[in-house]
């Protein structure tokens, strides 16, 4: 029924209460811990100043093509791998040195090689998205049933052009596509990490309000990006479930 | 009448990497099927009766030996089609799709492929269920459309791996009926593997067995009732207890059948 929903309200109710009560306690300074009933109104100055859709379009951009070239180069690559087993002997030594390295790692580099520009923010929200794809990718195409792929032979579909758009792409869809949801959270994460260095964004914005202890900026910057990623999530969810669903 | 399928002294293998190498499954085996006739195969467990299919679908290579074919050509119809022993849909198309799969590629119009996918779904009484989902079919409705994919391409050789092995007994009969009618209409040739000693002798114009190790054709049995059949007719029985009696003096008591 819909307990669920109510529950879960009521919860968010109570988390909300308990917050206000500690933040008006004056337990805490305000600016360690700003009420939550403070939070509108600096949401609301934010905009009307113009700095919360200036940072959410700028954000929305290294994302969009952090994402975009991520996944795309990701699922390529990955797909590739498991594909031509020549590739897969040069790939795995690279990718466990590659690996490892987290994205953050890659700032100077990306700084060094972009300036402190929009390319630079791509880049390195790009690289964490990559190694989830191409993981998920590889895996994908991996486990396609050889079966499927020995039918496929018994019904003339013998060319690797067929193979592969008949069965390997269908076959290997869940996990791609698990792949780039798991990217598509991951590419928000980054995002503020990725602009705490200058690059204008939600990122840089919180910085500047932190080092002026508006933390109530800050919580307003941490909700949008809340807000930003269940919006994808919840739209990409619907595309996936449009795409998948012959599963039960 | 002329062979569709002449098999010469083939063995099957496996080694560890896939390759055709090592020890044989079967060895030694010769096998011809004439135009038009109706085989059935019936043998233990892991005799290599699957790999036999396989190697002369082409998917498979052979150790040695070789097989002929002789089949004629056509854009709108496959040579040869395999019925596997699991439905083997690709669960991401449509039952109609599934059907459509082999006709991809041939020169079949859009109009002519619904035809053959409604009279294929028509004759494993699955009219109704054109547009399911793999996943909402029971185990032997997946299969019947497995048979229905089969039938669509309109092959000279239908090459059927223990089709009927999952299915109740009554759809059983039903469908065996309506694969001798396929058959008797249409002329192709088949070969039939199965478990089900019945099953081989109401079917098979002729029964062979193979077993042995490695295994090759040991019987072959000509089931001398005409056609139509009945089940009950005592040249189907008689064949039968025949066969049933052969196998037993192979394969010690049947073991594995
Ligand atoms: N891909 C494979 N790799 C290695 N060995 C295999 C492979 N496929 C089959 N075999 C072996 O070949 C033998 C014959 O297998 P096959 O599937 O042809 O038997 P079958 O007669 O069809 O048995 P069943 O009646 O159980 O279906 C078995 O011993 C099996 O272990
Ligand atoms: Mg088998």
């Amino acid at each position: 029924m819909n307990s669920r929903p109510l529950a879960s309200a009521t919860g968010l109710i109570v988390f909300l209460a308990i917050w206000e009560a500690i933040a008006r306690s004056g337990l805490v300074a305000s600016t360690l811990l700003p009420a939550p009933s403070v939070l509108p109104g600096a949401l609301i100055s934010e905009v009307s100043l113009g700095f919360w859709h200036a940072m959410v379009i700028a954000s929305m951009e290294h994302y969009l093509i952090g994402l975009f070239l991520g996944s795309l180069l990701g699922i390529a690559c990955g797909m590739a791998v498991a594909l031509f087993p020549r590739v897969d002997a040069t790939q795995a030594w690279l990718a466990r040195v590659l690996r490892p390295i987290p994205p953050l790692a890659w700032i100077p580099f990306a700084i060094i090689w972009f300036g402190v520009s929009q390319s630079a923010a791509a880049f390195i929200i790009s690289i964490g998205i990559f190694w989830i794809n191409y993981f998920a990718a590889l895996t994908a195409v991996e486990s396609v049933d050889k079966e499927l792929i020995e039918l496929s032979n018994a019904f003339g579909h013998r060319s690797f052009f067929a193979r592969l758009v008949k069965v390997i792409l269908p076959g290997a869809a869940p996990g791609i596509l698990g792949g780039f949801r798991a990217g598509l959270g991951m590419g928000w994460m980054t995002v503020v990490a990725a602009e705490l260095f200058g690059i204008i964004g939600i990122g840089s914005r919180m910085m500047e309000a932190a080092g002026l202890l508006a933390t109530e900026v800050v919580i307003v910057y941490m909700l949008t990006i809340a807000f930003l990623y269940a919006v994808s999530d919840t739209l990409f969810v619907r595309v996936r479930d449009r795409l998948l669903q012959w599963q039960q | 009448m002329a062979a569709i399928v002449e098999i010469d002294n083939l063995a099957a293998a496996f080694d560890a990497n896939g390759e055709p190498a090592g020890s044989p499954v079967f060895a030694n085996l010769d096998l011809t099927i004439e135009r038009g006739e109706f085989v059935t195969l019936v043998g233990p467990s892991g005799a290599g009766k699957s790999t036999l299919l396989r190697i002369i679908a082409d998917l498979m290579p052979a150790r040695q030996g070789n097989v002929r074919k002789t089949m004629q050509q056509s854009a709108q119809r496959r040579p040869i089609a395999m019925v596997f022993q699991e439905a083997r849909l690709m669960p991401w198309r449509r039952v109609r799709d599934n059907i459509a799969f082999g006709l991809e590629g041939l020169k079949v119009d859009k109009g002519e492929r619904d035809r053959r996918i409604d009279d294929v779904l028509r004759l494993v009484g699955l009219a109704d269920y054109g547009d399911r989902w793999p996943y909402e079919l029971s185990g032997g409705q997946r299969q019947r459309v497995g048979i229905a994919r089969a039938l669509a391409v309109d092959p000279d050789l239908l090459l059927m791996d223990e089709p009927f092995g999952a299915l109740d007994a009554i759809t059983r009969q039903t469908l065996q009926d309506e694969l001798l009618r396929i058959w008797h209409e249409t002329g192709k040739s088949v070969l039939f593997v199965t478990h089900d000693i019945d099953e081989a002798v109401y079917l098979g114009d002729r029964v062979l067995l193979l077993g042995g190790s490695p295994a090759t054709i040991t019987q072959s049995y000509d089931i001398a009732a005409g056609r139509p059949r009945r089940r009950d007719q005592e040249q189907v029985t008689e064949a039968v207890t025949r066969v049933k009696r052969g196998l037993s003096q192979t394969f010690e008591g049947g073991a594995g059948i």
